[in-house]
């Protein structure tokens, strides 16, 4: 059923950012966006909490609320931009009394909740490189980034500490602090209160000179075939988190801003902390998990006007207020302070942004970005119609384009380096960008060639199949590789069958997404077994509660299927694309390079 | 239904999430989310579950109940039959 396209009110309460797409197009550069930020002062540099946080001190806002923290049992604290001034400065310290300097990384396995914040920005005031991690990742995914993105430092809760790092400590020589947050920290050797650290040191702190390509964010995505990948972002990717986030986000001045990613994956970093302090708003902080009511009332009593989340939690709450139905639940809250609501993380399903228009008054606006282009590059506007089910148009300063694939599903490069953008409207391709904004990742730590191999004739290649309309309007088809897209979040294929393979029991694994109408995908393996281990439902349960204990909830498979005879290349690699289409039904294709008969 | 009923049919749906779950560890009323590491999704499938083992209807309203095994198992005992 074709969905019709959402026009725009031609007099919208707050002027968006972006009026006339084409002009912002034609008119927009780079080098005139930097002009946006400072730098710090007295020429040295540009540095990303700066611009975040002392930038709005220096220039008398200091007095202005950064954070509005909704505890989990919703009691509310705020914290100003000259207080988050002050705890950074005295996290900067900290860190320098540890001897940990430039670009020495520091990890967080941290929820929401306002130390996150004073870690993050902290540690890029001291010139240190942020990495990340997701709270829901199990001991080995946490274990693996610490080990790949040699961290010097975790900042951490006693409770993460004891699950997850404590019992892996050993294989982590490079690991030399560990600081607890919150309360705990006393019963467990091996580790410093972050709080008797931060109560020891001044609040003032000088940002030494950072030049704008120091790296300042390492952010781990998964690959399709082997270890986790650490993006390396530079310090002016802050110019593409400000930039992107008036055009894509529409943030003006005032308003209350809602980003409910974790802090773990890149949209909780670009757009959870950074972006929206640029622009010097009220960054609404919620510690707690996800729970309609809780998530209605925040958005009426913080008054929230941008809201920015995830098609599995929209999807989440279309359940429970469906669209053909009474509305009961949003009804009881008062929306009205609301503008704005945009989605990333996995293709928006139309129906989602018909819903937000009609249950919340407000449609949502789907955008497209990933780990390794730090900020959003394809996005539905504010003052754009919407055509749902699309991810939109490039932002202005990013040039697009769909390329030819070749037999492995990834785009076709000659033998002289050459690739094809395919011109014609409405041709399937991969999505591909030409590099040169601020924020593209520069890097994969340690991994030259991977790096290379993301890039081809002159462009980004992103993994992503597309296909682009007559109007400009592109439109996702899914991944041309076997990354998996669950719940916002990007598991590699590879790191689930690496763990499932550690059980006694199992022979070999395939792991692929099969689609859910809540989560867009989650996790399936296909495993055979040794001999002498029995299939059916008590291995099942054991593997399953295997696999979630290593890998958290996340990234683990939540179901299992035996097959003692997976589809294997000649090779011997286990081949996903056909599990894939043997799970949807769909044709097998070719498959010439099939080991025996299939 | 009564609550050790109820209990039971909690605790088997928790177990169809988290196979390997420690009840002997988890107070009646500790929150098994936290401590059994239940994300969003998992919760959601806890309570659908929940509401089919027991034949009953689990809201959102319902939530704030559907935290501890203690406050989950009273809730199921007053509404299944």
């Amino acid at each position: 059923m074709p969905w019709e396209t959402i026009v725009k009110d031609t007099a919208p309460r707050v002027p968006p950012n972006l009026a006339d797409y084409g002009r912002e197009q034609r008119w927009f550069a780079w080098s005139n966006a930097r002009g946006q930020l400072l730098g710090l002062p007295g020429g040295r540099g540009l540095n990303i909490a700066y611009e975040a946080v002392d930038r709005h001190v220096d220039h008398g806002h200091g007095a202005a609320v950064a954070l509005r923290c909704v505890g989990r049992d919703e009691r509310v604290t705020s914290v100003t931009y000259a207080d988050l001034a002050r705890r950074t400065a005295r996290f900067a310290n900290v860190l320098r009394a540890l001897g940990v300097g430039r670009g020495d990384r520091v990890f967080t396995l941290l929820g929401r909740g306002p130390e996150l914040f004073t870690v993050v920005l902290g540690t890029l005031k001291n010139t240190s490189v942020l990495c990340p991690l997701f709270p829901a990742f199990g001991p080995d995914p946490v274990r693996q980034r610490l080990r790949l993105g040699d961290a010097r430092v975790l900042v951490t809760t006693a409770e993460l500490y004891r699950r997850k790092v404590a019992p892996h400590r050993a294989e982590l020589p490079g690991l030399e602090h560990v600081l607890v947050v919150r309360e705990g920290a006393a019963d467990l050797p091996g580790t410093h209160d972050c709080a008797a650290l931060l109560a020891e040191v001044s609040d003032e702190f000088t940002i030494p000179p950072t030049s704008p390509e120091d790296m300042a964010l390492l952010h781990f995505t998964s690959g399709t075939t082997a270890t986790p990948k650490g993006a390396v972002h530079v310090h002016e990717a802050v110019v593409a988190h400000h930039v992107s986030a008036a055009y894509a986000l529409d943030l003006h001045p005032g308003d209350v801003f809602w980003c409910t990613a974790d802090p773990g994956w890149v949209t909780g970093m670009s757009y959870g902390i950074i972006a929206p302090l640029t622009h010097g708003l009220t960054v609404v902080v919620d510690e707690g998990d996800y729970d309609a009511r809780r998530w209605y009332r925040i958005l009426a009593e913080q008054r929230v006007t941008v809201w920015y989340t995830a098609p599995t939690a929209l999807r989440m709450l279309m359940r429970t207020t469906p669209r053909r139905g009474t509305h009961d639940l949003p009804r009881q809250y008062d929306l009205s302070a609301l503008r704005f609501i945009a989605s990333v993380g996995e293709p928006l399903n139309p129906e989602a942004v018909v819903w937000g228009q009609e249950v919340l008054g407000l449609p949502v606006h789907d955008n497209w970005w990933q780990t390794e282009t730090g900020a959003i590059m394809i996005a539905n506007f504010a003052a754009c119609e919407i055509r749902p089910g699309s991810m939109g148009r490039p932002l202005p300063g990013v040039t697009a384009a769909v390329l030819e694939r070749g037999e492995d599903g990834r785009a076709k490069v000659t033998s002289d380096g050459h690739v094809h953008v395919l011109e014609e409207p409405d041709t399937e391709g991969e999505l591909a960008l030409r590099p040169g904004w601020p924020s593209m990742f520069r890097g994969y730590l340690h991994d030259k060639a991977r790096y290379a191999e993301a890039f081809a004739g002159g462009w980004y290649l992103t993994g992503d199949v597309v296909r682009r309309d007559a109007d400009g309007w592109y439109w996702f088809l899914g991944r041309a590789d076997d990354v998996i897209k669950s719940a916002g979040h990007l598991v590699g294929p590879f790191e689930v069958e690496s763990a499932l393979m550690e059980h006694p029991a199992v022979a070999e694994a395939g792991v692929i997404g099969k689609p859910d109408p809540v989560a867009g995908t989650i996790i399936k393996a296909f495993v055979s077994l040794h001999p002498g281990h029995e299939p059916g439902p008590v291995l099942k349960r054991e593997l399953i509660a295997f696999a979630r204990r290593r890998l958290g909830p996340a990234v683990a498979p939540r179901e299992i299927t035996f097959d003692q005879h997976l589809p294997k290349t000649r090779s011997g690699k286990v081949m996903r694309r056909l599990l894939r289409a043997r799970e949807l039904g769909l044709p097998e294709g070719d498959t010439s390079t099939l080991e025996g008969p299939a | 239904m009564t609550y050790e009923q109820a209990l039971d049919l909690v605790k088997t749906s928790l177990t169809r999430i988290v196979p390997d779950a420690d009840f002997t560890a988890l107070g009646p009323t500790d929150k098994f989310r936290d401590r059994l590491e239940l994300d969003s999704l998992d919760f959601l499938q806890f309570v659908e579950t929940l509401a089919e083992l027991g034949g009953c209807r689990l809201d959102e309203d319902d939530y704030p109940r559907l935290v501890t095994l203690d406050g989950s198992a009273r809730l199921v005992a007053e509404r299944a039959v």
